[in-house]
């Protein structure tokens, strides 16, 4: 068992949710109010890395990280090193990479309140944060939360662009899908299951708790 | 503004739908607005809420302006004070009764918000179940929280869309009543969206009948069902005899005026504007048709009598409705009602042979028809 692994695994999970939870929310709040033809574009483009494979999207992100292009130059001019192969470069492509799972659960859950919520909340005078903190934010957890669940879990088991982006290195890079290849490849197919039956396990947690919580379509935010 | 108070209303919108309509409300006054479905009834009330943008326009509610498109005024909907009850009643699922009131009044000291809150409950007769949630509640129960919430605003209008639709009748009449009976501590416009004419009649002031964008007339129910302006009015307040006729006399002191009608000549109280010979569409109500037994005279039979035979009944509780095949074969058939035990007393079943009598002064001109 590769504990460096799992421990960096669960680390580019947790800040990825930590990070693109909130950004997720407040596009699918305003996507969700959007004209149709509007709304169907920038849904489409949001949908890019669902369909992409992940080694064509991990090819685009190593190149434009790298540091003679303008992200990796930024970088380098900022924190004095390199995008590419580091842990923020890998946070930053987990980050991209799941924006179709965090952004389209809340999206669903923004669309399904209603317009008649929020007209009702301004005939009450509710301010536009108001009516999003007490209205709208409640109504709509379930999917912002499923969004949260389904990226931590995907982050964990994403392989391809965490590959290409990341390489391998061992306390840096190396998650723990990456190291069960590499087991496999020196036939330590012992290891390998060990680590895939706690992956597994992780994963059908993380559902169970989401449809556990999201039994109740709504949550109570006090005044 | 006349008088500086109640609601003006001038507003044209080209965009999605053609709507051009101008009326004033005035304080403790409720008008509904009736029309079939798609002639912009809810769009009115929603650009009254500031829901959605006329093209141009003044909505003016007291001496406030809230939408005036030369002076480029438009007030957002949270900054007008209007109490609006939904169709879909709109309650906030996850929060009881009471802190659906409550999130109206959170402009209030803190201290007073709960007993005011419940005081509006109390108002709707929902005393003790402010913590109810919505689905925790009754259809009517739900539609007083809507009131409440609404009335809590302390609205200067309130507007009321088609808020009897979702209940069954029995319901829906004891809300129709408490809404009559909050009418009366109300000193502000009132504007309900109904297509229940029924309804309108029951509770508005006036109605507005409302057609393609277009109010028809606003007057009284009794008004409208008297003297509709035309053809789409008089089918909407539910008067089925309908039809045209030449004008075939006018007495010398201009005192009676003759509709050829068919066979027969039908006497009716002058009305200016017309002349003989001209083709006019004109309608008579069915409570305007006395029956008669032929064979058993009665009093009024003589005033434009018409006899005919029995060809349909439909019996709807108290009220029985007869459908008359005229004897005369260039008239059209006749619709009238009388009270179901006239009908059984009297034995009138299909088939039966009786006579009309058309009020003269039911019988109604709507216009030319010869335009």
């Amino acid at each position: 068992m590769d504990w460096g692994a799992f421990n960096l695994s669960l680390q580019l999970a947790f800040y990825t949710v930590l990070l693109l939870v909130p950004i997720a929310m407040l596009t699918a709040r305003w996507l969700a109010t959007q004209p149709a033809r509007r709304k169907a574009i920038i849904e489409a483009l949001l949908t890019i890395p669902l369909i992409l494979p992940p080694t064509v999207m991990g090819f685009f992100l190593l190149v434009s990280m790298n540091d003679t292009h303008a992200l990796g130059k930024i970088w380098r001019s900022l924190f004095d090193e390199s995008l590419v192969f580091s842990f923020e470069g890998l946070l930053l492509a987990s980050i991209l990479v799941n924006i179709p799972f965090a952004v389209q659960p809340a999206l669903r859950a923004f669309e399904g309140i209603g317009n008649d919520m929020r007209e009702a909340a301004a005939t009450c005078g509710m301010s536009r944060w108001r009516t999003f903190r007490r209205i709208e934010f409640p109504l709509a957890w379930s999917g912002i939360l499923t969004g949260g669940v389904l990226t931590f879990a995907h982050t964990l088991g994403e392989f391809g662009v965490v590959l290409m982006v990341g390489g391998n290195i061992p306390g840096e890079t190396r998650t723990i899908s990456i190291a069960i290849y590499d087991q496999v490849q020196s036939f330590d197919n012992a290891s390998a299951a060990l680590m895939a039956g706690v992956l597994l396990a992780i994963s059908v947690l993380a559902i169970s708790i989401t449809f556990l919580l999201t039994r109740k379509p709504y949550i109570r935010i006090r005044a | 503004m006349i008088d500086g108070k109640g609601i003006e209303v001038a507003i044209r919108l080209d965009d999605p739908v053609s709507l051009e309509v101008e009326f004033k409300v005035s304080d403790k006054e409720l008008v509904a607005l009736v029309g079939p479905s798609g002639g912009g009834k809810s769009t009115i009330l929603r650009i009254i809420a500031g829901f959605e943008k006329p093209t141009a326009g003044r909505i003016s509610v007291g001496a406030q302006q809230w939408y005036d498109s030369q002076q480029k005024l438009f007030v957002q909907p949270r900054h007008r004070r209007v109490g609006m009850v939904f169709q879909s009643y709109a309650l906030f699922p996850h929060l009881s009764a009471l802190e659906n009131v409550l999130e109206a009044i959170s402009e209030r000291p803190k201290v007073d918000r709960v007993e005011l809150a419940n005081g509006y409950l109390e108002r709707v007769n929902l005393k003790g179940l402010g913590k109810r949630r919505p689905d925790q509640m009754s259809g009517g129960q739900r539609q007083r929280v809507a009131v409440a919430r609404a009335l809590a605003r302390e609205p200067d209008v309130l507007l009321l869309d088609e808020p009897f639709s979702a209940v069954d009748k029995v319901t829906r009449i004891r809300l129709q009543r408490e809404l009559v009976d909050l009418r009366s501590d109300l000193s502000i416009p009132i504007i309900l969206v109904t297509h229940d004419i029924e309804e309108a009649a029951r509770l508005a002031d006036r109605i507005a009948v409302l057609h393609e964008g277009r109010i028809l007339q606003m007057a009284t129910h009794d008004k409208l069902s008297k003297s509709p302006v035309n053809t789409d009015v008089a089918r909407l307040v539910g008067i089925r005899n309908i039809f045209s006729s030449r004008v075939a006399g006018i007495d010398n002191e201009q005192r009676s005026l003759e509709l050829q009608w068919g066979k027969s000549l039908l006497e009716m109280p002058y009305r200016n504007g017309f002349a003989i010979g001209q083709t006019v569409t004109w309608c008579i109500p069915s409570d305007g048709i006395v029956v008669h037994r032929r064979n058993r005279p009665s009093r009024g039979e003589h005033e434009n009598p018409v006899f005919g035979i029995v060809n349909e009944i439909f019996q709807f509780g108290q009220t029985t409705e007869l459908t008359i095949e005229v004897d005369d074969p260039d008239a059209h058939p006749l619709h009238c009602s009388v009270p179901t035990h006239v009908a059984e007393r009297n034995e009138i079943s299909v088939g039966a042979d009786i006579g009309l009598s058309l009020k003269a002064d039911m019988i109604h001109i709507m216009g030319s028809a010869d335009s």
